[in-house]
């Protein structure tokens, strides 16, 4: 009973210590995705002016792996991350969507895409946040990995570069088509 | 008296909503309901705000949507079931009771129940203690040297 007593004030520091050593780590910013391993939420997009596509909705997210990536003009770490989607474009390493989130006006988006490039197959104009809220994003840039099915299999948030690319989407895509999924 | 009419008047002010006088639906009833959703429902951009109180545009963009589903006739609890069903239980400002939230919700209590007990265990130790240096006695060898020793010291 002594000796407890004494290893007490040890005890509850290690547990405070413990869960604060995991806790203080956490981005409090990453939250878990609810839509990972569910079908792709219903949406239908106008297209950003300018474009020929004729808008972006969930029914076009079936028959291959595809990345749908959440952006707006205004959203600093997507400029960050548009050259590497640049990058994949290029390379035709797989067909990225976009959503256009937010923009001021119907201007700001096409504009943007004009100034930095378009690696986007469709687009879809979203001002309102309704498939922003239907996707369960919580801020830009983040992307999402669709299987064939139109399923969602993943959610990054952050901007997208070399290192995500390699460690993370390029070995998911790759298994994912492996399996027909 | 002016100074105490403004401290009253400051103390009155409420917390000021985010809402915007064109989000706010014509039937007070249901601007009524969607106030109480909105309460309900945390901001996932200013985290320790509700959607009601949060200026983020995606706050707003929420609050428009409680109001489009509760006028489409959804009750309270579907408006709140489907942005979890998007967000996750962590937009719920009051986090639900499941398996998941046990040690959330039981923590406290049973960290005070043992904190209790520490208590009571410590004093009642105590008390033995206390109880048992009052009832002890001297053996006849120990009153004997207790003797001996008072004695050397008086001489």
């Amino acid at each position: 009973m002594n000796r407890l007593f004494y290893i007490l004030p040890l005890l509850a520091f290690l547990v405070i210590g413990g869960y604060l050593a995991i806790g203080l780590t956490l981005d409090p910013q990453k939250l878990p995705s609810m839509l990972e391993g569910e079908p792709v939420p219903a949406f239908a997009l106008e297209a950003l002016k300018g474009r020929d596509d004729k808008g972006f909705a969930n029914t076009d997210l079936k028959g291959e792996v595809s990345l749908v990536n959440v952006f707006g003009s205004w959203c600093v770490a997507c400029r960050v991350e548009h050259p590497f989607l640049m990058k994949i474009k290029e390379n035709g390493w797989v067909p990225i969507h976009g959503i256009d989130w937010r923009e001021p006006n119907r201007e700001a988006g096409p504009g943007w895409l004009k100034r930095h490039g378009d690696p986007y197959t469709l687009v879809g104009d979203d001002p309102k946040s309704k498939a922003a809220i239907a996707f369960g994003v919580t801020g830009a840039p983040e992307t999402f990995v669709v299987d064939k099915q139109g399923t969602i299999r993943y959610k990054h948030v952050g901007p997208i570069d070399e290192k995500v690319w390699t460690e993370t989407l390029k070995p998911l895509i790759d298994h994912l088509r492996g399996q027909g999924g | 008296m002016r100074w105490i009419v403004l401290t009253l008047v400051l103390f009155a002010s409420l917390p000021a909503l985010a809402v915007q006088p064109d989000e706010i639906l014509d039937d007070p009833k249901l601007e009524a309901r969607a106030r109480e959703v909105g309460k309900e429902l945390r901001c996932l951009v200013c985290q320790n705000q509700s959607i009601d109180d949060s200026d983020a545009d995606l706050a707003r963009d929420l609050r428009v949507l409680v109001r489009e589903r509760i006028v489409a006739g959804d009750s309270n609890q579907e408006v709140i079931d489907y942005v979890v069903s998007r967000y996750g239980d962590f937009v719920l400002l009051n986090p639900p009771f499941k398996l998941k939230t046990y040690a959330l919700w039981f923590g406290p209590g049973i960290l005070i129940l043992f904190g209790i007990g520490t208590v009571f265990l410590f004093f009642r130790r105590r008390t033995i203690n206390d109880a048992r240096v009052g009832q002890e006695t001297l053996s006849a060898a120990e009153k004997e040297r207790l003797a001996r020793l008072l004695d050397e010291g008086d001489r």
